[in-house]
């Protein structure tokens, strides 16, 4: 369990813009944000002594962004071969390397060309070997088509309906509109969700996240170095990575997964909770994992804000938006402000926890959750202002 | 061969026996010498009990539908365009291990949760036939 609550912070971050074509190298991007989460907090090269990613093979290795910004002692470099999953897990890896001594302040970032460039939802590999010659040949390849499994397996269980899909779908454009760097601002309506498109049943269109093409990038650093620091701390109070049994030989696998109507977020829920001293009911502001509207309604399940199999009925009738219950995915979430792999949660978690959300700051935010993951491995963070 | 253009599998030393089985239409699961559990995908060692013997053995081809989905946008385009709609399931076996597999024979939106289901061996190539599932016929 992580053990170092309210021992670090976040001090700084920085993002670009998110856009459909950056027209940018990936590691353009992947410097814009971290050095504009340098500026954030006021540090310059020399202070900045750590870097940590994660990614498909679809971005720029962590030294690159430590020789693109010109750190004269990048002691920790390291990257995740990791889909979103992996989140949260580079803030508390950050935290636990400083704890360790093998660096002072660690940039963490995520940046990517996810819809000019490698398009994560257009298909994988198409040599089926390893477990994927067990999904693979069965015209099962996408990761839409990969989590529709888990969403169909959520209805014949408990009896979800994509009405209460569309509710989170919903919800995230309406805060997408208060959103100035949200990729999807049109107004939606749960009509417009059940008309659109069936892509892979039960998914319709709009129950899948965009495809985006940007970077968000945070700072780490010791509690009593970011309270010297310029912007106001965000401290980490807690978090957890992981999952249940039979995790699977790759991220699309979950052949072995014991029951798909539950994911990673029931079996890390304990050890969240536990890390950080607080419960589902101290929560602010919610930023949880919106791949699909599906794994919002599963990991508010597991995580506790509801009971097994409400999911569904939770997240209608306004209970996940600003001015509801627990406010879930203020920017517009993956659904609707951008896809940047989760890491633009903890950026909205940040800034709802400094209160500068603007038009869609929950008022008075002082504990916020960010998820990251959707099938049988994730990671969670509490932080606090 | 037009089969070529869809993902194919690569046995390897793990799973060359389950996909020889499956040209001589014999659905091959191992059966732990240690604990006596079945266990797919197929593993040089049992997920359940870590030993590193065992045998396989015929299973019965017949299951239910653990839970499915339904493809209507083809990825990629040019391999699945004549294929859509088409059922991709989980099928949970008799013998308690789990598959994903096509549900052929069928409307795709006949398929529902539970449906007894049955092995339905297509032999797509020469050399490559897929364990498909179909309804079960009633049983008499």
């Amino acid at each position: 369990m992580y053990a170092l609550k309210d021992k670090y912070a976040i001090a700084g971050i920085g993002y670009t813009d998110f856009t459909a074509k950056s027209g940018r190298t990936v590691l353009d991007l992947a410097l814009e944000a971290g050095s504009k989460a340098m500026a954030d907090a006021g540090v310059g090269a020399a202070d900045v002594d750590g870097v940590i990613s994660y990614h498909f093979n679809d971005s720029v290795p962590s030294i690159a962004v430590a020789t693109g910004l010109g750190l004269p002692e990048a002691r920790y470099a390291v990257e995740f071969s990791s889909g979103g999953n992996a989140a949260n897990l580079i803030v508390l890896s950050a935290a636990a390397a400083i704890e360790a001594g093998l660096a002072k302040t660690v940039l963490c970032y995520r940046a990517m060309n996810g819809r000019s460039g490698f398009r994560l939802g257009g298909g994988r590999d198409m040599a089926s070997r390893g477990i994927t010659q067990f999904t693979a040949p069965f015209g099962w390849i996408t990761y839409p088509q990969a989590m529709a499994m888990w969403c169909r397996r959520h209805m014949i269980k408990y009896g979800t309906t994509s009405e209460q899909m569309g509710a989170v779908a919903v919800s995230c454009r309406n805060h997408a509109q208060l959103n100035e760097r949200a990729m999807m601002r049109a107004p939606m309506s749960l009509a417009d969700h059940q008309a659109s498109r069936m892509i892979v049943e039960p998914f319709h269109l709009l129950d899948i996240c965009l495809e985006s093409d940007g970077a968000c990038a945070v700072l780490v650093t010791k509690a009593e170095r970011a309270r010297d620091l310029k912007p106001k701390p965000v401290y980490i109070m807690g978090g957890a990575y992981g999952g249940g049994p039979f995790q699977g030989d790759d991220l699309f696998d979950a052949i072995r997964w014991p029951e798909h109507a539950h994911n990673y977020a029931k079996y890390i829920a304990n050890d969240l909770w536990a890390s950080a001293g607080v419960g589902p009911k101290d929560i602010d502001v919610a930023e949880i994992y919106d791949c699909f509207t599906y794994s919002v309604i599963m990991q508010l399940e597991g995580l506790g804000f509801c009971k097994e199999g409400e999911g569904g009925a939770f997240v209608q009738n306004g209970r996940i938006g600003l001015g509801g219950e627990i406010p879930v995915n203020t920017h517009g979430g993956l659904l609707s402000e951008a896809y940047i792999h989760g890491f633009n949660h903890v950026i909205e978690a940040v800034e709802q926890l400094r209160g500068q959300s603007g038009a869609r700051q929950v008022p008075d935010a002082e504990i916020a959750l960010t998820t990251a993951g959707a099938m049988t491995c994730g990671s969670a963070l509490v932080l606090r202002n | 061969m037009s089969h070529l253009n869809k993902p194919v599998p690569a046995p390897d030393p793990d799973t060359k026996p389950f996909w020889d089985g499956c040209r001589k239409h014999e659905l091959l699961i191992q059966e732990c010498d240690a604990c006596g559990r079945f266990h797919f995908p197929p593993a040089g060692r049992c997920p359940h009990c870590g030993a590193t013997g065992s045998r396989w053995v015929k299973a019965s081809g017949k299951g239910t539908v653990y839970s499915w989905i339904v493809v209507v946008h083809p990825v990629p385009k040019e391999v699945y365009a004549g294929e859509v709609p088409y059922v991709v399931a989980l099928v949970d076996l008799e013998e308690g291990v789990r598959m994903a597999t096509n549900i052929v024979g069928c409307d795709p939106h006949a398929v529902t949760a539970n449906m007894p289901v049955e092995v339905s061996f297509q032999d797509v190539a020469d050399d490559l036939t897929l364990p498909c599932f179909r309804p079960a016929k009633p049983s008499a």
